[in-house]
């Protein structure tokens, strides 16, 4: 029949405008299947309360020189030492290179007294030793994990054990003379 | 894939060669749905609700899980775990919009491909079972429907399950036993709604599973068609990838215009703003009406207002509301005529309407309070419908003359052959 002839004719035109209407439809069929999907991937992102609960404010007055306290952020606890200027002085003291994770105590605080750090180790997350005064500090005066032995210096970087980096401090920031927000 | 000398498929692909050969997925999905699954040629649009009912299920399913991911199944939480997921999950409000109204589709969907299977005569042999397994996913979807319903803890949750929970009391001797059962308690409380959400994650796996049967009873003989004939030769068939692959694309397109229309502009249409008021057992809202979907059913329920011998009216409105849908198990057996298709029924094809309507005007009643006219409308309605299945099919096979069945299904459309006679 003539029109088999003409088809024959126009292969490669007839075959080039299938493919691209293959080609349409399945970039069609994955944009609206990833339209669809996206939502309900994102769904399990943390919701708007979850991420409103994202900052804690703290109070830092009351903590004595020497004392520190513990609060939960993001469902962490979260260690607030009030170092005394012997525990500074031993953390600015000690030379980088004797460090696994060599992090200058500059660059771990804000104000030089009060030490903010993430209280979970670095190594398997249990919660470290140190916060109240009757508690093993380790050989560095700072926090004992007593999970895998990890020992934590005053400014909270690890010097001995598993523990592969030093406590992580969190995003903080001082809102008032003695106010800071976490978060 | 072209065909080897044995006749099994051979593919190109050696990842696919590999595959096949230890699970024989391709083929088996070609010869489901692929170019190896011969369809009638002349499918027409209503024979589209099929797939988009399935699709449907699948998008319940999947928003269903993820909504699960973020609601409190607990009387205390229930109602602002729904407004916690419509206003601080990530697109929690798409969700659950998609989810009630994509109920609201299921439902449409279903019911289209119902009445296009009464339309059609697709429940006679050999499609008893086919049929028989629908009825039980519109039973099923009709519990989960009503159970979700429940969830979210609003009003018209509450007393809808109070009301079609305590129907069961109608039932002599083991009735309140059945009832107190039902509820776990003494009224509809925590334990009726956390049972409640238990079932209703489950019972669409078993819908998923009776849906699978009931696509194996359909491939046993094919698809009904139009002109309600058997095929008789593959020139009757085309198919069905990428005939009625592409036109299963396009119709879900269109339901998904539909969803979208629902969901981004009238997301609240279809439900009761009382459902935003938090459940309260001591205070009854002045009309209770359950989804659009169950308003028929609700209709006849309340239709009943007189007893009837030694059966009182409030089970009598029990046994019909239940026996509307239990009628349709017996279809096959009630339609005595031999022809398939409406179309070749004239005299059938105008009372295939009247139910239409007779239906739309029971789920309009519904909806109203069962009142004076609305009353006597509903029982008339009621009356009709089970006139219908239970007397005029069963005669309307015996006394009606059917219109000649064409010879083959590609006879109207093709040339007829040479050999055969022109006019006659």
């Amino acid at each position: 029949m003539a029109e088999m002839a003409t088809s024959q004719e126009h292969g490669d035109e007839e075959g080039t405008r299938r493919d691209f209407l293959y080609l349409v439809t399945g970039a069609t069929a994955a944009v609206g299947t990833a339209a669809l999907v996206w939502p309900m991937v994102d769904s399990m992102n943390p919701s708007a309360d979850v991420l409103a609960l994202a900052s804690t404010e703290v109070d830092l007055t009351g903590i004595e020189e020497g004392m520190a306290i513990t609060v939960t952020w993001r469902g962490k606890p979260v260690f607030i030492r009030h170092r005394t200027p012997e525990e500074i002085q031993a953390a600015e003291a000690v030379p980088l290179d004797e460090l696994r994770d060599p992090q200058p105590d500059s660059a771990r605080v804000i104000e030089p007294q009060w030490l903010v750090m993430v209280g979970v180790c670095t190594h398997l997350g249990c919660v470290p030793l140190g916060q109240a005064p009757n508690d093993p500090k380790g050989d560095y005066g700072g926090w004992f994990c007593p999970c895998h032995g990890s020992h934590y210096d005053t400014s909270g970087r690890v010097r001995r054990g598993p523990a592969p980096v030093n406590l992580v401090v969190p995003e903080y920031a001082f809102t008032g003379d003695n106010l800071i927000r976490i978060g | 894939m072209s065909a080897s000398p044995s006749g099994r498929p051979e593919y190109s692909n050696a990842v696919v060669r590999w595959i096949e050969y230890r699970l024989p997925v391709f083929s088996a999905a070609n010869e489901f749905m692929g170019t190896d699954y011969p369809a009638p040629r002349n499918l027409n649009y209503w024979w589209n609700f099929g797939s988009l009912a399935g699709v449907a299920l699948v998008l319940q399913i999947l928003t269903g899980i993820v909504l699960a991911m973020h609601y409190t199944p607990h009387v205390d939480y229930a109602f602002q775990s729904v407004e916690h997921i419509m206003r601080n999950v990530n697109f929690g409000w798409l969700l659950r919009y998609a989810h009630a109204n994509g109920a609201s589709l299921f439902f449409i969907v279903v019911y289209i491909h119902l009445f296009r299977g009464l339309y059609y005569g697709s429940y006679k042999a050999p499609r008893e079972l086919l049929w028989m397994l629908g009825v039980v996913i519109l039973l099923l979807m009709m519990a989960t429907a009503f159970m979700g319903y429940v969830l979210p803890w609003g009003q018209m949750s509450f007393w809808a399950a109070t009301v079609i929970t305590n129907l069961f009391s109608a039932i002599p001797l083991v009735g309140e036993g059945i009832v107190t059962w039902l509820w776990g308690g003494f009224s509809v409380d925590n334990p009726t709604l956390v049972r409640f959400y238990a079932l209703h994650y489950l019972l669409p796996f078993v819908i998923v599973g009776v849906v699978v049967l009931h696509l194996l009873a359909l491939h046993q003989h094919g698809s009904n068609n139009p002109l309600g004939i058997d095929k008789k030769s593959p020139k009757d068939s085309l198919p069905f990838h990428p005939y009625y692959t592409v036109k299963d694309l396009f119709g879900l397109g269109v339901f998904m215009i539909v969803l979208a229309l629902f969901v981004f502009y009238a997301p609240n249409l279809l439900g009761h703003p009382d459902n935003y008021i938090p459940a309260n057992p001591l205070q009854t809202p002045p009309h209770i009406v359950p989804e659009w979907y169950f308003l028929p059913y609700y209709a006849i329920l309340r239709a009943i207002t007189f007893d009837v011998l030694f059966i009182p009216a409030k089970l009598l409105g029990v046994i019909l509301m239940f026996g509307s849908i239990i009628v349709l198990f017996f279809l096959p057996w009630l339609d005595t005529s031999p022809v398939r298709s409406s179309r070749f029924r004239p005299v059938y094809k105008w009372f295939f309407w009247v139910l239409v309507l007779d239906c739309l005007l029971l789920g309009y009643l519904g909806a109203h309070p069962p009142e004076g006219t609305y009353v006597t409308l509903a029982q008339i309605g009621t009356a009709y419908y089970f006139f219908h299945f239970l007397i005029l099919l069963p005669l309307l096979g015996k006394l009606e003359r059917p219109r000649p069945l064409p010879r083959s299904i590609s006879e109207p459309v093709l040339e007829p052959a040479p050999s055969a006679t022109p006019a006659e």
